[in-house]
């Protein structure tokens, strides 16, 4: 029960700091904030590091971490990138291809880390690590450091389009958020993914089968890698290894700031997309007072400072009234 | 023997030498001590660097905020030096000065509000780099002290090549090794050292045996700044430029080079030789490449390979072990234990 109302207890901090925020934002930008002009920005940009968040909250629930996830969209984008462009002569079944190709990348590297994680049961920060660093290279060594850009105009729909007035990313984003909700709290691999996260032994002496769980996780994992990659070049109309990089980490604080514990067992989607509005609120709003965007990034790395302290401040109240 | 054997030292040691051998047959340039000294001069950064993880992991954390710290670490020092004047010495002060307070606010972070390591570094590494960059305007320093570059050409072994020209062991590595001798005297030596692997074996029963937990967090946190704005002025000594993004994005190299070196990320295991074959492991393999004539873009391929098969098989003999242990507990009949072997 307690860790429960723990939970919503977290959630209404990180409402409160949203609205916060939000209010905040509207002030300093008098007459810019709520523009449409603003609001059809944020939802462009929002996607991208919204489903790599995805990606990292999912493993981050049982447990693991997942650092590879960067290195996956970037192969992926490539791969799909490269077919693309070797047949400019059929651009829908260029695009079917690639689109295949993508997703195909994307899922063989995650049950790859799966398989490394769960199976050779290596720790996962070290298994994605080096997944990691071998995916860039790989990407690095077949573009050998270039871009590839200029893609059909299908292909810039994904990133760039726009269906009954709502961006088609942030339909997207929408999607694999709703379908990863559904996947974590509808499906027996979801309910013991949570399971895995808070206590992996009693798990499996409860019957589940741990392995098998690890290895879909990943899997899911390289599958929202491969998606957010369709968003990455179709917005960039490029590809390159080393595109995003400085989202890895980013994913991270935003995954923990909604409420993902880094070791594993919590984590809820509500909390996850309130904490993206919340840093995508702030990234434009300082944007259009023009303030650096490593101030924004330096004043991220203190709310989540701020955030933590005050979880742990409220959590250690509770603990000591229940006493 | 057998205890060497079972040591990891000796099977990183192992994949050195096989390494070395394949370079050297392709080119005998690489076993000469001008190439050596030459591989522990560039490596001197990472190697310090290491020292610092190599604390921070034995007992049981981890610092992803390293990299920002040396980089201003670094970046004030020379601003500093440049403006009121200084020393070599006085740089080194400066900085370890700088790293330690940075290094500390981490460790109380980690330590008062029990937020977990990995995001507390990744949140403070965001906040300071991000300060760096804004307050620097991310300009360049290249004019330097004078005593920076006198200080970055003295040789403590001077020898000649054929052809006469001077080259030897550079202070920058004397500097690395003397850490790393000290920093193993007081891993093994001292109550702190020992407190360190206790605290990362198990926290609460270090508290129960008198250790202060506290004191330990903040040390090993405070030890990794001081470390990382060491190398923070190495890196200034060795480029001779200070540029506010060079190091940032190089730290999950090097704690990838650390546990390589044996170190643990559960914590409480790690050794000082372990992390400095670790870190050569990577430095050959750079250097390696390089002197096989193989285009730099394959350096990520083959770091990835080495950490994936070397992490993967020690985590493979680990799994294999637990298993053993299961049959032994339980004696089975024979087609029994080939089931409980699953």
């Amino acid at each position: 029960m307690r860790p429960l109302r723990l939970e919503k207890k977290e959630t209404s901090v990180l409402v409160g700091i949203m609205i916060l925020v939000i209010i905040i934002m509207v002030l300093a930008n008098p007459g810019t904030f709520l523009t449409y002009t603003n609001m059809k920005g944020m939802a462009y940009q929002l996607p991208e590091l919204g489903i790599l968040t995805l990606a990292m909250m999912v493993v981050m629930i049982s447990g693991g971490i997942n650092l590879s996830i960067i290195a996956t969209a970037n192969m992926a984008g490539i791969v799909a990138a490269i077919i693309l462009k070797s047949q400019p002569g059929s651009p829908s079944v260029a695009f079917l291809l690639a689109l295949g190709a993508c997703l195909g990348v994307s899922s063989a590297i995650g049950l790859l880390n799966g398989v490394l994680v769960a199976f050779v049961e290596m720790p996962p920060i070290l298994a994605t690590l080096g997944t990691m660093t071998l995916f860039n290279g790989i990407s690095i060594v077949i573009t050998k450091g270039y871009v590839i850009s200029g893609f059909s105009p299908a292909v810039l729909y994904i990133g760039n389009g726009m269906l009954l007035g709502i961006p088609f990313p942030l339909l997207i984003f929408l999607l694999a958020a709703i379908v990863m909700s559904i996947f974590l709290r509808k499906t027996r691999t979801g309910f013991s993914l949570f399971m895995i996260g808070s206590n992996a032994m009693a798990t499996k002496f409860s019957g589940i089968n741990n392995m098998a769980v690890l290895i879909r996780t990943y899997l899911v994992s390289g599958i929202y890698s491969g998606i957010a990659a369709l968003v990455m070049i179709s917005r960039f109309n490029s590809a390159k290894s080393g595109y995003g990089d400085s989202y890895l980490l980013i994913t991270i604080l935003a995954a923990v700031l909604g409420g993902v514990k880094s070791e594993g067992g919590f984590g809820n989607v509500s909390g996850v997309v309130i904490a993206l509005i919340t840093l995508q609120v702030l990234s434009s709003g300082f944007n259009l007072l023009r303030v650096s965007s490593f101030l924004t990034t330096a004043i991220w790395g203190f709310i989540m400072i701020a955030v933590m302290v005050t979880n742990f401040l409220i959590e250690n109240r509770k603990t000591r009234g229940a006493t | 023997m057998k205890r060497l054997l079972a040591r990891h030292e000796t099977y990183i040691f192992g994949i050195i030498v096989v390494f070395s051998i394949i370079i050297t047959a392709i080119n005998p340039n690489f076993l000469t001590l001008e190439n050596a000294f030459d591989i522990l001069k560039s490596n001197a950064f990472t190697g310090i660097m290491a020292i610092g993880v190599l604390f921070v992991l034995i007992s049981g954390g981890i610092d992803i905020s390293f990299a920002a710290t040396a980089t201003i670490a670094e970046y004030l020092t020379v601003l500093i030096c440049l403006r009121v004047g200084g020393s070599m010495l006085f740089a080194f002060f400066s900085a370890l000065v700088i790293g330690i307070i940075l290094g500390a606010v981490n460790g109380y972070l980690i330590d008062r509000f029990a937020v977990p390591p990995i995001i507390t570094t990744i949140a403070t590494m965001n906040l300071y780099y991000g300060l760096l960059i804004v307050f620097s305007k991310g300009r360049w320093i290249y004019a330097l002290p004078q005593y920076f570059r006198t200080f970055a050409d003295i040789r403590v072994i001077t020898l000649y090549t054929a052809e006469g020209l001077p080259y030897g062991l550079s202070i920058v590595t004397a500097l690395w090794f003397v850490l790393m001798v000290l920093s193993a005297g007081l891993l093994f030596y001292t109550r702190l050292g020992r407190s360190i692997y206790a605290v990362g074996g198990d926290a609460i029963s270090a508290k129960r045996v008198g250790v202060s937990v506290k004191m330990v967090r903040i040390f090993v946190y405070a030890f990794m700044g001081a470390m990382a704005s060491v190398a923070g002025i190495v890196q200034a000594l060795l480029v001779q430029a200070v540029a506010p993004n060079s190091i940032v994005g190089k730290e999950l190299n090097v704690i990838a080079a650390v546990v390589l070196g044996g170190a643990s990320l559960a914590g409480g295991v790690g050794t000082v030789s372990g992390m400095f074959l670790g870190v050569m492991l990577l430095a050959i393999v750079q250097n390696g490449m390089t002197l096989m004539r193989v285009p730099a873009v394959w350096y990520d391929v083959f770091v990835g390979l080495v950490i994936l098969f070397s992490v993967g098989s020690s985590s493979w003999k680990v799994k294999k072990e637990k298993v053993g242990t299961f049959i032994d507990i339980e004696p089975l009949s024979p087609p029994m234990v080939q089931e409980g072997g699953r």
